[in-house]
């Protein structure tokens, strides 16, 4: 009898290790790489790699925020990569070309209302998004794919395909200043990993502290509830679209700061880099679960992995085969968790009576 | 029980018990099914009644006890199984595939085919419309299933059911989406089958029915069988009493408190029915303060419909609700949740809970608004206290508030919903089936919960299809039938028989069908 208990306590303690194991396996992945491309890959550690990197994390990072919400509530936003294209070519055409009104006179903005308007136009897309999505009731699938398709061509059709180079700005204008964005520092960190770390914590704090917050979680969980219990379940999709719209918007200023030119097919596949660090971060593709803090070491995870890869002298077609391996591990070992987890909690209620 | 003769047993059930988690749907239930016979099952909803055809069914298989079948033990551990020892079902929900036509509806798993040639459509065509007829169903066995109407689609079932040349047949609520003429025309195949020696168990809760075309009736309440006899000898007051039985249930005792004045008040509410008329047909109550309205109806009676209605699911109902002589504007759940009224949903698991959140989320999670500061900013320790103020005054046993949802039983899931519906501050609550799936220790607590909601000034309407609840717990009793409001008595003058008939009033009096 005694043994048999402690047999069974036994397993219980190993099975809640190995469960906690499986809990921080985002940031055991994101360990395990940084461990192994510090011994593997030369300069690695150095500082100017780190920052190079985060750099190159940040804009994942940027689109897998918005990516995360939008697949809590049960959705999917396959446009983000296209809306980094058309934001970064309208920061470059307002700052080459300004806004032709009709009655003769051309309008140039400064470095800070071509943000806010760049912001603006990924809002509205996302909004386009967000009303296919609840008042026509296109599946996110196929809505967000229209207008990745949509956004890309309006991209190319902006410049005809055409390079925007040069976006330096005329001082007689005063829109100069635009690389701040992307090559600007604070404190010795780039500009755009400051902003990735309010929009980080300000989505965190939204996921937490804030009523709405709390509705995206509860439309992913069980939509009907959600419905029942009084959320405009319109309202919270409208909004989750609209700020991964933003986010795209912010990836495109910043990418085109960087490069101080705008090429109409920047962010091409980014959506797909999102998803997989919103997966990897332990977001359920069915909706209800997932964390920002998670997501954004998973997008950590994939800039390291490719970044460390390339280092290595990684041919770029073994990069992909890995990637998306890691992809397919991190969701079994999802699954196998949230199986045991289920086991753990019977056994409980068993032993309970 | 008085003993009768059994005649020529085919299949019979032994001691049999099924427990799911938490709850004992079978207590060593026997049952004897006669070969060329109707053998009638009746029961309130959740007797287990179903339960029990499942388990012939081969659909479930019994915790303990024993299925023999002339004279030699059988397993059933699958529908394949039931099958192929000849029983068929029609089950009370349509397990039709919508996307098919409905000869291959009736083939599936066994079509015809021409060896490697593939199903042969001309033969199953041929063949499904031969038993189509024999229902006089006027359905082409080339139609789409998804285009007919409830009706028909429940002949399609029976024909299935009726072509698989079963020794049992198990029909559970054949007739509850039937119109008077079809009904005529499934009797008498019935009456051939059995004539064919085919043993059929009918369940309906249509006492009429059960009088017309029984043979043999057994009783089950509360999983136990409670009374066996002949058709014959027995009429429907016999029936009523063995389904209620003479032990009440542990209802809360009633408390007297002052009504005070009229809080809610539903003018003429109407909801067109998308196969044509209405689901429910303009209705019109008002409900006081401190009152409880108990909504007595079979399935489909409208009730469920109706609280939607009330809580603006729809948005093609009409009609007008009245909060304190105010008419609400507000078509939304949202605006008519800030105007005082609740709903705890029938189905828990599908509108009540969203089972990836803890305890405490779902308890918060439609009164989010009242722990806010700047407007935005829910303050958690505010949040925290009121989850504690409802699991304490609703006596929930979670061990630790953060703990998914899911980890609780039923009944305590139930009170979680109901918390959720009471943190919002309602006047009016409506509840829709509350004691469903809950075991009865639990229903008890969540009666004693609405009779102490309703001295406290909570006006509750709520639905049920078991008879002694809503004796037991109502101050006035609504009877709804066919989306109908049939009759509203006071209590202390309503009889358990003239509800069971007012139940069944919108079905004979007005046929509407296809």
């Amino acid at each position: 009898m005694t043994t048999a208990t402690q047999t069974a306590a036994g397993s219980a303690n190993s099975g809640s290790l190995l469960l906690t194991l499986m809990k921080l396996r985002t940031f055991i992945a994101l360990f395990a790489v940084i461990i192994f491309f510090s011994i593997f890959a030369p300069n690695f550690l150095s500082t100017a790699n780190m920052i190079l990197m985060s750099k190159h994390a940040t804009q994942n990072a940027f689109l897998a925020i918005g990516m995360t919400f939008v697949i809590i509530t049960g959705g999917i936003d396959l446009s983000v990569g296209s809306i980094v294209g058309l934001c970064g070519m309208i920061a470059g055409g307002l700052i080459i070309y300004g806004i032709d009104l009709p009655i003769g006179y051309t309008v140039y903005f400064n470095i800070l209302e071509v943000a806010v308007i760049v912001a603006v136009v990924g809002v509205l897309i996302g909004a386009v998004n967000g009303l296919l999505i609840t008042r026509l009731n296109v599946a996110p699938f196929i809505a967000t794919l229209g207008t990745l398709y949509v956004a890309r061509g309006a991209a190319l059709l902006y410049s005809d395909g055409q390079t925007l180079p040069n976006l330096v700005g005329r001082e007689d204008l005063g829109n100069q200043g635009f690389s701040y964005f992307g090559s600007g520092t604070i404190i010795g960190l780039p500009v755009s990993v400051w902003m990735l770390v309010v929009v980080a914590f300000g989505a965190a704090y939204f996921a937490r502290f804030v009523p709405l917050g709390r509705h995206i979680f509860a439309v992913g969980g069980n939509e009907r509830a959600a419905r029942m219990s009084g959320i405009r379940v319109s309202r919270v999709k409208m909004f989750v679209y609209m700020f991964s719209g933003f986010c795209a918007a912010l990836v495109g200023l910043i990418v085109s700061s960087e490069l101080m030119a705008s090429h109409p097919a920047t962010g091409t596949n980014l959506e797909l880099n999102a998803i997989a660090a919103a997966v990897l971060g332990g977001t359920s593709m069915s909706g209800g679960r997932g964390t920002i803090g998670g997501t954004i070491v998973g997008a950590f995870v994939i800039g390291i992995l490719s970044d460390g890869l390339v280092m290595m002298g990684v041919s770029s077609f073994w990069q992909m085969v890995i990637k998306g391996l890691v992809i397919i591990i991190a969701v079994v070992v999802d699954q196998a968790q949230r199986k045991m987890q289920a086991r753990v909690t019977l056994m409980q209620m068993a032993k309970q009576g | 029980m008085t003993e009768i003769d059994d005649g020529d047993v085919i299949l019979e059930l032994k001691d049999i018990t099924k427990a799911y988690s938490g709850i004992v749907a079978l207590k060593k239930a026997n049952l004897k099914l006669r070969r060329g016979a109707v053998n009638v099952l009746v029961g309130e909803n959740g007797a287990g009644k179903s339960t029990m055809m499942r388990i012939i069914a081969g659909v479930e298989q019994p915790t303990i006890g024993e299925i023999w079948m002339e004279g030699e033990r059988i397993h059933l551990s699958s529908p394949a199984d039931a099958v192929r020892h000849g029983i068929g079902i029609v089950f009370q929900e349509l397990n039709l595939f919508g996307n098919m036509t409905v000869a291959e509806n009736i083939f599936a798993t066994r079509e015809i085919t021409r060896g490697v040639l593939g199903i042969d459509h001309k033969a199953q065509v041929e063949k499904a419309n031969a038993f189509l007829d024999r229902l006089e169903s006027g359905i082409s066995a080339e139609t789409l299933t998804e285009d007919l109407p409830i009706g028909q689609q429940q002949l399609v079932e029976i024909a299935r059911a009726v072509s698989l040349n079963t020794r049992i047949l198990i029909m559970d609520e054949p007739t509850s989406a039937l119109s008077a003429a079809e009904v005529d025309v499934l009797f008498r195949v019935i009456a051939e089958l059995k004539a064919q020696g085919v043993a059929i168990v009918y369940i309906s809760h249509r006492l009429e029915e059960l009088m017309r075309i029984g043979d043999y009736i057994t009783v089950l309440k509360d999983g136990q069988i409670t009374g066996h006899a002949l058709v014959k000898d027995i009429d429907t007051r016999w029936i009523v009493r063995s389904m209620i039985g003479s032990d009440a249930k542990d209802f809360a005792k009633e408390v007297d408190h002052e009504l005070g004045g009229e809080v809610i008040r539903l003018d003429n509410i109407t909801l067109p029915r998308s196969q044509g008329g209405y689901a429910v047909d303009h209705v019109s109550l008002s409900v006081r303060k401190g009152e409880i309205l108990g909504i007595y109806g079979l399935m489909g009676a409208g009730r469920s419909e109706l609280f939607e209605c009330i809580m603006g699911r729809h948005d093609h109902d009409t009609g007008k609700v009245f909060i304190d002589g105010q008419e609400l504007l507000e078509r939304d759940t949202t605006g008519r949740i800030e105007r005082g009224i609740a709903l705890i949903p029938e189905d828990r698991q599908r509108e009540g809970l969203v089972q990836c959140l803890s305890i405490a989320e779902n308890l918060s999670l439609a009164s989010l608004g009242q722990f806010l500061r700047f407007g935005f900013h829910i303050i958690t320790g505010k949040e925290k206290q009121a989850v504690a103020d409802a699991i304490r005054s609703l006596s929930i046993k979670a061990r630790n508030p953060d703990f998914e949802v899911t980890s609780m039983s039923g009944g305590n899931q139930q009170k979680v919903v109901i918390g959720k519906a009471l943190m919002t501050g309602p006047k009016v609550l409506l509840m829709d089936e509350p004691s469903r799936g809950i075991d009865v220790g639990a229903k008890a607590d969540v009666f004693r919960t609405m009779r102490r909601l309703a001295s406290e000034g909570l006006a509750i309407l709520f639905s049920t299809s078991d008879l002694e609840e809503v004796m037991a717990l109502s101050d006035r009793i609504a009877v709804m039938s066919n989306g109908r409001l049939v009759m509203v008595i006071d209590r202390n003058q309503a009889t358990e028989e003239a509800i069971v008939k007012a139940s069944a009033e919108g079905h004979t009096t007005k046929r509407m069908h296809a």
